[in-house]
């Protein structure tokens, strides 16, 4: 009980609203919709796109983790999505169908749990070679294994073949959006939490730099097969919401493209940031849906370059080490900052001075992990002065 | 005679993948990357060679044509989005690659549609001796495959270029301290990876007549799964493993029960691999240094 006195009190002492600011956003969107939804203002087909961002966002948070926090590349998130619905379906349709129909609540709830564990179960599968393999092998292994998935579910009857299965109790379309939102603000605070804990910062050291990790204590192996179950279990999870959408849907569905998309969620919303994770998410989520109704056929491609052309930009402007220099000079805190200062002086008539109590606070602030980027721009700051040594550390070493 | 039969297909597919393995393998070799974009720069070259030779009639011109297309896209590729990301973290040039594969992708897509197109290059007719019978087309691949493998080996070991190439790939700093253009080297590698990946497509629609815009990504990843399996980075271990990965193909497809698991089979032959001999069977190994 003292326990939870001390914790709470410090909880108290060192709560910011901005380390909590997406809790909010994700309660609030759920209150807002669920409450419009129950005046029956919103359109049926705007409740399907809040599914769609719903089980997009639960999805992109998880492979995020393996991202943007364990910095491995995974190629294969679509099938963990694919075990979790197909399982979970499955479950629904023929093992327990007289409570699918009579409480499909319990029914999706139970689902979840088998899908979730199901694809857990998977992900440590992939989890062991990740202890051995890393970066371009461990992408590649992953890719196969989604192909591996993908065939197996295409050519196992139980569950349909390639022209897929069918699901007899799709969920009631009016409420399921709130259900897979509160399962969004399950997995959001899981996530957050893991990430934020003493776990969380163990990963990313493996992230920054394994060996160092490893010299300092950190049990690589356990973190990295966790960090996989986890965010296989999160897919998964993930999968079963997405089968409780769908009438019916293929294996097929879930192939290397689908992988990508959810790549491409995470990666344009920063790497290693959360709360840009689910904005992009949800962003991309709508853009597809909303264009898909406006651009059809071949022109549907359009936002499919656009989406591409954004992706290699972003990466390259991130990491370049020839943009280095331009980078520190003029980010976007930097450039608030700036902003700031313009108009503190215009109304103030003085200049604004960085409170230095601030700066320190700032530097001593941990609830946001940096991403891969930041980290490494703090790791190669050369503290020696240029003028010592000339060309010094000044990337394309080329290692 | 059955039994000659899908090993001479095996055979000549594996080729096929040879010849785009070697892309992957000497790239990754070389600019120490994983071009996820090799797989579509076949496709490129299948839509040039269809475009050429739906206005010319002639397939050779039309694959003369695409070999030098798919060079320029390779090398502009690897100018515009690989160069300016030297020295970055692997997951972001990784993550740069499946961009560009991507961006190929959709491109071919609002150019030329998202059906498949037919492409009847030739026909030959069949070879029959007794119950053995294989078709020209085949043989014809098989053969140009294993010239063009033969070709490269000459190319590098006995030339300047070549031996510069073995020797970036050796050693990056060291080369370049020798008075090796790194830059020009990686350019070279990129122009003939693309080269032979334009090959590769023109062999595969010879093989199989359809045109899409994912045609390549299949064969590419099956071919990267090739390298990989041979050892990536080095190039007999390319072929190696694509007339292996060839012959397993065949196989498996020639066996009604195994058939529609072919490309399970190939993958968890890789994860098997990768797990087991991670550097592949003529891979060196490599101390990872602080």
């Amino acid at each position: 009980m003292n326990g939870f006195k001390t914790y709470f009190t410090n909880f108290k002492k060192t709560f910011k609203v901005k380390n909590f600011i997406m809790y909010f956003i994700v309660a609030g969107a759920m209150i807002l919709f669920g409450g419009l939804g129950a005046a029956g203002a919103l359109k049926r087909s705007f409740l399907v796109l809040l599914e769609q961002m719903g089980y997009g966002i639960i999805v992109a948070l998880a492979l995020s983790l393996v991202v943007g926090f364990l910095g491995e590349l995974s190629l294969g998130h679509a099938a963990f999505m694919s075990i979790g619905a197909f399982l979970g379906c499955y479950f629904q349709n023929s093992v327990f169908p007289a409570l699918s129909s009579s409480s499909p609540f319990v029914a999706l709830l139970l689902a979840m749990l088998i899908g979730g564990a199901a694809a857990g179960a998977f992900g440590f599968i992939i989890g062991l070679p990740a202890l051995r393999l890393k970066g371009d092998y461990l992408a590649i292994v992953t890719l196969a294994f989604g192909e591996i998935v993908k065939v197996l579910f295409q050519n196992i009857p139980v569950f349909g073949g390639a022209l897929g299965i069918q699901n007899k109790y799709r969920y009631n379309v009016n409420s399921l959006y709130i259900i897979i939102f509160a399962v969004l603000l399950l997995t959001l605070i899981i996530v957050q939490n893991l990430i934020r804990s003493k776990h969380g910062r163990a990963v990313t050291a493996i992230r920054d730099n394994e060996i160092a990790a490893k010299s300092t204590g950190v049990n690589v192996s356990y973190y990295k097969i966790a960090v996989f179950v986890i965010s296989a279990v999160i897919a998964g999870v993930g999968g079963v919401l997405f089968a409780g959408t769908q009438n019916t849907f293929k294996p097929a569905k879930f192939d290397y493209n689908y992988s990508i998309n959810i790549l491409v969620m995470v990666v344009l919303g920063g790497m290693g940031n959360i709360n840009g994770t689910i904005i992009s998410a949800a962003i991309i989520t709508f853009i597809n849906v909303r264009l898909g109704t406006v651009l059809t056929g071949n022109l549907a491609v359009l936002k499919d370059i656009f989406y591409a052309l954004i992706l290699i930009a972003l990466v390259i402007y991130n990491n370049a080490p020839a943009l280095k220099k331009f980078r520190s000079k003029y980010n976007l805190k930097n450039g608030a900052a700036a902003v700031w200062n313009f108009l503190v002086r215009a109304f103030t008539k003085k200049k604004a001075e960085p409170d230095p109590a601030r700066e320190v606070e700032f530097g001593a602030d941990w609830s946001r992990i940096p991403t891969k980027v930041e980290m490494d721009e703090l790791l190669s700051t050369d503290f020696i002065p240029e003028t010592d040594k000339p060309d010094r550390g000044e990337g394309g070493e080329g290692k | 005679m059955e039994f000659l039969t899908t090993f001479i297909n095996g055979l000549s597919l594996g080729g096929v993948y040879a010849l785009i393995a070697l892309g992957y393998t000497m790239v990754y070799g070389i600019a120490k990357m994983l071009n996820f974009a090799h797989g579509d720069i076949i496709m490129v070259g299948g839509y040039t060679i269809m475009v050429f030779f739906n206005m010319t009639g002639l397939p050779l011109a039309a694959a003369g044509v695409a070999v030098v297309f798919c060079i320029v896209t390779g090398v502009l590729i690897e100018k515009l989005a690989y160069k300016p990301l030297r020295g970055a973290s692997p997951l972001a040039v990784l993550i740069t690659a499946i961009g560009v594969s991507y961006l190929l992708e959709s491109l071919a897509q609002i150019i030329f549609g998202s059906d498949h197109k037919m492409v009847i290059l030739n026909h030959w007719g069949t070879l029959e001796i007794g119950a053995f019978s294989v078709s020209y087309n085949t043989i014809v691949t098989l053969s140009s495959a294993i010239a063009i493998m033969i070709a490269l080996t000459l190319f590098v070991n006995r030339t300047k270029v070549g031996k510069a190439m073995l020797a970036v790939s050796e050693d990056r700093d060291a080369a370049s301290l020798m008075g090796i253009s790194v830059n020009n080297i990686i350019t070279i590698t990129f122009a003939i990876g693309s080269a032979l990946a334009a090959v590769a497509g023109a062999f595969y629609i010879l093989k199989t007549p359809d045109v899409s815009t994912t045609m390549g990504s299949m064969p590419g990843i099956k071919a990267f799964t090739a390298a990989v399996i041979g050892g990536i980075g080095s190039i007999p271990g390319a072929m190696l493993g694509g007339l292996l990965l060839g012959i397993i193909e065949t196989a498996c497809l020639a066996v009604p029960a195994l058939a529609p698991f072919a490309i399970a089979i190939e993958f968890g032959l890789l994860i098997i691999i990768l797990l087991v001999k991670p550097t592949g069977i003529l891979g060196k190994k490599k101390r990872e240094k602080v």
